[in-house]
């Protein structure tokens, strides 16, 4: 058979059924095979090469299995770096795989050429040239098994046009080892002993969860190991969803806008568990002044993380869902009620001061963005598998909605790119399809007027394929984090960030999208409940507070126990 | 903090790209790499890397375990000049007519063990091994006869005093961990 399609059996027997992809000519060769595969290959055409890999990655998120995205050389490819930085940093895991000119043809400048492997280097797991057909299996399952194991990532073939063309005898191919790669690292002898007397010893422990904990698919050990140990739990953005929202040791989200209590914890706490997060900038703040009392105990699986950024008293190197396990048997079980207890009135000044009222309108009418990702998320019973964009609609809903199930909160963290949630979502329903085999849990994405206005092409995507995304457009005619900035610490200087909208309504019809627009507590909840009864896509454009800010907050370089509540 | 001389010491497969993902390391930081010097390694299919950089402690450690983490890199550490030998091998291109009328310059060369390995009407080629110190320090008192017409370094190549090299046990370890998988899976590129 040919390299074209072998790439495609190779997909197959690594168990993908679904890829996101948009054709052009250096890779039509695997396209023209791919008409003969679409039974077992549900490709779904994007509009846009970003879409189909922000949608790989919304697809990865979910389901937990590699999402594919297939695209053409040059162009193609170029358009595509933004989301595999996105899954670097975020540890998603990707497999792009981009058509190539000629091998005669590369270092020529031949039309629609690019360096891809040079560009990807640095933002990828792996990239890898194809140059040969008999190449292909062997490429394919080595990008597989580096994608998905060990700490994630994307990892890119370029797949030159002999290659695609060229023909092979086809034999599946695993490849499940790598010498110089250790995908499953040990911990250091004696550093989960030492964890535990620390944990056994403290009298006020905090564990920071991050999605390490998702990644690895450790919440039930981390449910166990908080049972044991009644330690008080802070989460990462990329952490929420890693344990229910409502679980009594939960504090909430850390860091610049997260919540109050698990921020004064950190500086409060005598011992640190950090699980799978890397000690973002976002979530320590200054690292001065970041929890100097406390000694911090480290579980990760790549060892690069370890002393990154914080200094750490013991790393715990390896897969946290053994690593969680172990430790769990090495500690003694503890009640830690009146240390949780005495971070209690932060939660309530919290409450008092920021969420009474981000959870309610406007002395004059107006609704405000927490108000309404609650409302949603009351109304799917807090089943939702939620999709944001960035910016405000990112940090509100993220703090607003509530989590009972892993996986459930789909987010661009590290890389913070607009234009990630529309595509995404899109991704998270063949994700959720996968593992759920139905669409009973909604897909709802968050996102601002900013952010979909990056990528509202792919409105034609939803279009086609009938995708029941529910799409709320948090409309407050601002690039409303930036202004909020300006607000704060540029004298209110909005440069350029004030921004007229289209009519989405008139969009939506035009993409034969149902949609609605609300501006008052009166209309929202049936709104909402319209949009969620509703079979198929809808649009809901939910006009929101013109200069509404995301509190409580901690500045740039500030210490992460001294919030701001008001701006 | 401060700053130190190191000596990095990276092995890694023998494929194209991997030293662009090792350098990366450094600019990235905006670290700047003094010396290079990449070749093959007693192991088959491995190449060995010798880079020296001067920067400090917490930021040598970041690149290092940002090189390690690389899918082809084998290992990778770092050293200071106390845990390790080190030479270069520097050659200096001198006037012929010089080096005849001054017999000061002779007295150099000896004086820092240095061989003259060509001679001819025009130019000699002298050659010298030996730390980076020595090597500066001759190029400074040949100037001083103003001969020199070309010279060049090689960069850093070390062994160290402590028995570091455990690449092979490495490998052997991690093939053993894996007896019931095929071939290493560079075998095919080898």
């Amino acid at each position: 058979m040919t390299g074209g399609e072998a790439l495609l059996s190779a997909l197959e027997d690594h168990g993908v059924n679904t890829l996101f992809g948009y054709p052009g000519g250096a890779i039509m060769p695997v396209y023209d095979k791919l008409y003969d595969h679409k039974e077992k290959l549900n490709h779904i055409l994007m509009r846009h090469e970003q879409g189909a890999i922000h949608a790989a990655q919304g697809f990865a998120r979910v389901s937990g299995q590699i999402g594919v995205c297939m695209v053409t050389s040059g162009p193609g490819a170029t358009n595509t770096i933004t989301g595999i930085a996105d899954a670097m940093i975020d540890s998603t895991p990707v497999l792009v795989i981009a058509g190539q000119v000629g091998t005669k043809m590369l270092g020529s400048d031949a039309f629609q050429e690019v360096d891809l492997v040079g560009i990807t280097q640095p933002i990828s797991k792996w990239s890898y040239q194809i140059r040969s057909a008999a190449d292909v299996p062997w490429a394919v399952a080595r990008a597989c098994y580096i994608a998905t194991s060990g700490r994630p990532g994307p990892v890119v073939l370029d797949f030159t046009k002999d290659a695609q063309i060229g023909t092979l005898d086809y034999q599946p191919t695993i490849v499940d080892f790598i010498r110089s790669y250790v995908s499953n690292p040990q911990p250091v002898e004696g550093s989960l002993e030492q964890a535990a007397t620390l944990i056994n010893e403290a009298t006020k422990p905090f564990m920071l969860v991050g999605q390490g904990v998702l990644l690895g698919e450790a919440t039930a050990e981390l449910e166990e190991l908080i049972k044991k140990t009644d330690i008080p739990v802070g989460e990462t953005l990329l952490g929420l969803s890693a344990m229910p929202s409502a679980h009594p040791n939960n504090l909430g989200m850390l860091g610049m806008h997260g919540n109050l209590a698990p921020n004064k914890a950190t500086n409060l706490c005598d011992v640190l568990i950090a699980v799978g997060m890397r000690f973002d900038d976002r979530v320590t703040g200054n690292l001065e002044t970041y929890a100097p009392q406390a000694k911090v105990i480290h579980l990760d699986i790549d060892p690069a993380e370890f002393n990154k950024n914080v200094r750490v008293d013991v790393p715990i190197l390896g897969d946290c869902k053994q690593s969680l396990k172990k430790l769990t048997a090495l500690c003694a079980p503890r009640n830690h009620q009146s240390w949780i207890d005495s971070l209690l009135p932060y939660t309530e000044e919290e409450h008092k001061v920021v969420c009474s009222k981000e959870l309610r309108s406007t002395s004059d009418g107006s609704l405000r963005m927490g108000q309404v990702a609650r409302l949603v998320s009351q109304a799917t019973h807090d089943e939702a598998i939620l999709v944001t964009d960035v910016g405000q609609n990112q940090m509100l809903s993220s703090r607003y909605f509530r989590y009972t199930h892993p996986r459930s909160l789909v987010t661009s963290g590290g890389l913070g790119t607009m234009g990630f949630g529309l595509p995404a979502a899109i991704g998270a329903i063949y994700g959720n399809r996968q593992v759920n085999h139905d669409d009973k849990k909604p897909v709802v994405l968050m996102t601002g007027d900013g952010g979909i206005q990056m990528v509202i092409q792919e409105l034609g995507t939803i279009m086609e394929q009938q995708c029941p995304v529910k799409i709320v457009i948090l409309n407050n005619s601002y690039l409303g984090n930036v202004r909020q900035w300006q607000e704060m610490f540029f004298k209110k200087r909005y440069s350029f960030t004030p921004m007229e909208n289209p009519d989405y309504l008139k969009l939506s019809d035009a993409y034969g999208i149902k949609s609605k627009r609300v501006v008052s507590e009166e209309q929202l909840n049936e709104a909402i409940a319209e949009m969620l009864s509703y079979d198929g896509a809808y649009l809901l454009e939910v006009c929101v507070e013109k200069e509404g800010n995301v509190m409580p907050m901690v500045p740039i370089g500030g210490t992460i126990s001294d919030m701001l509540l008001e701006p | 903090m401060k700053e130190a001389l190191y000596t990095i010491i990276v092995h890694s497969e023998n494929i194209a790209g991997v030293l662009n993902k090792v350098t990366a390391a450094f600019t990235r930081r905006q670290v700047n790499i003094e010396t290079l010097n990449v070749s093959a390694s007693s192991i088959k299919g491995v190449h060995k890397y010798t880079i020296t950089s001067r920067t400090d402690a917490v930021n040598i450690e970041r690149i290092v375990q940002q090189i390690s983490k690389n899918i082809d890199v084998i290992q990778a550490h770092f050293f200071l000049d106390s845990e390790l030998m080190h030479r270069e091998i520097a050659m200096y291109k001198l006037s012929t007519d010089i080096l005849k009328s001054q017999p000061a310059i002779s007295q150099i060369i000896r004086k820092y063990s240095a061989h003259i390995i060509e001679v001819n009407e025009v130019f000699s080629i002298l050659e010298m091994s030996g730390v980076d110190e020595e090597i500066t320090a001759l190029y400074e008192e040949l100037r001083n006869f103003n001969t020199i017409l070309q010279f060049v370094r090689s960069g850093r190549v070390v062994v160290t005093t402590s028995s570091f090299e455990h690449v092979d046990d490495f490998l052997e370890s991690r093939n053993k961990e894996h007896k019931l998988s095929r071939e290493s899976c560079w075998s095919k590129d080898a």
